[in-house]
């Protein structure tokens, strides 16, 4: 149990460390490249997708299960109408704000308290989408 | 089109990629960002939606997950980073407004930039890639009708 809290530690250092890294963490990166000015960020999803698609493919058909605990199970997502307005409603808080989950998290880790606003209100949105519209 | 280069995009997809891996391999858990709203909400909230049996069993770890990442990049900055630390210019009501349509249409939509996005993709589920053109698409919109307001940055 504790074991894998602290895999899940190491993994969420990774994670933000490399979103600080590709410049994610800042929302001017992030408007310049919904303002077609800079197009890396697609490289940055690309190459974490491409990595991520290695393990999830692969390490099954190596691996039995897990290394501590758990089983090797598929994201199971259904494509629905709520799918895409919940993407439509994200794209524009994603184009006005610069902030995405993981983003406006890693951004108070290089300092950028503001995000903080951000968060606040993606908090409130989840709640709010949650206890109206389920 | 890459005024910045490739590769601060490309090392930082890898390494972002490297994490999910191991937290996947070690755990067969998909280490994604938008559910930590919901989970995290379930420690205040009493309603039914919240107190969901696959949320109380995720929320310690997401909880965690989310510690590291906001600590993963404290520590880019105060090792490699050239640059110091970062505030951004965009003004607060943008992200206040922002947030909220993030968190909103994430929950809505069960997944953001990484968990359609990455876990998603890497899954190679088309509901997530129909998420994903939609969001980048209407992001990309929504950016250029903004700066086009004479909002900026």
């Amino acid at each position: 149990m504790k074991l894998k809290l602290i895999v899940v530690f190491v993994g969420g250092l990774l994670f933000g460390f490399g979103l600080a890294f590709g410049g994610m963490s800042k929302q001017e990166i992030v408007l310049s490249f919904l303002q077609l000015k800079d197009l890396g960020l697609l490289l940055l999803l690309g190459g974490s997708a491409a990595v991520t698609a290695l393990t999830i493919n692969l390490i099954p058909k190596i691996l039995k299960k897990p290394l501590l605990d758990g089983k090797f199970k598929k994201r199971q997502r259904t494509l629905n109408q709520r799918t895409i307005i919940g993407a439509i409603i994200f794209g524009v808080g994603w184009g006005l704000s610069g902030l995405c989950p993981g983003s406006a998290l890693a951004s108070l880790g290089v300092g950028n308290i503001p995000s903080l606003i951000g968060i606040a209100g993606m908090f409130l949105g989840a709640y709010i989408m949650g206890r109206y519209f389920t | 089109m890459f005024p910045l280069g490739f590769y601060p995009y490309m090392i930082g997809g890898i390494i972002i990629g490297i994490g999910v891996s191991i937290i996947y391999i070690a755990t067969g858990l998909h280490a994604t960002q938008s559910s930590f709203f919901d989970t995290t909400i379930s420690f205040f909230s009493k309603r039914p939606y919240f107190l969901q049996k696959q949320y109380l069993n995720s929320r310690e770890w997401r909880l965690t997950f989310a510690a590291g990442v906001i600590i993963g990049a404290f520590l880019y900055t105060i090792t490699i980073a050239t640059e110091g630390f970062f505030t951004t210019s965009v003004e607060w009501w943008r992200l206040a407004i922002g947030g909220f349509l993030v968190g909103f249409g994430t929950r809505l939509s069960k997944g953001c930039t990484s968990g359609h996005g990455i876990s998603g993709l890497a899954s190679l589920s088309t509901t997530s890639l129909f998420a994903v053109i939609t969001f980048i698409t209407v992001g990309m919109l929504t950016a250029l009708f903004v700066q086009n307001l004479g909002v900026f940055p």
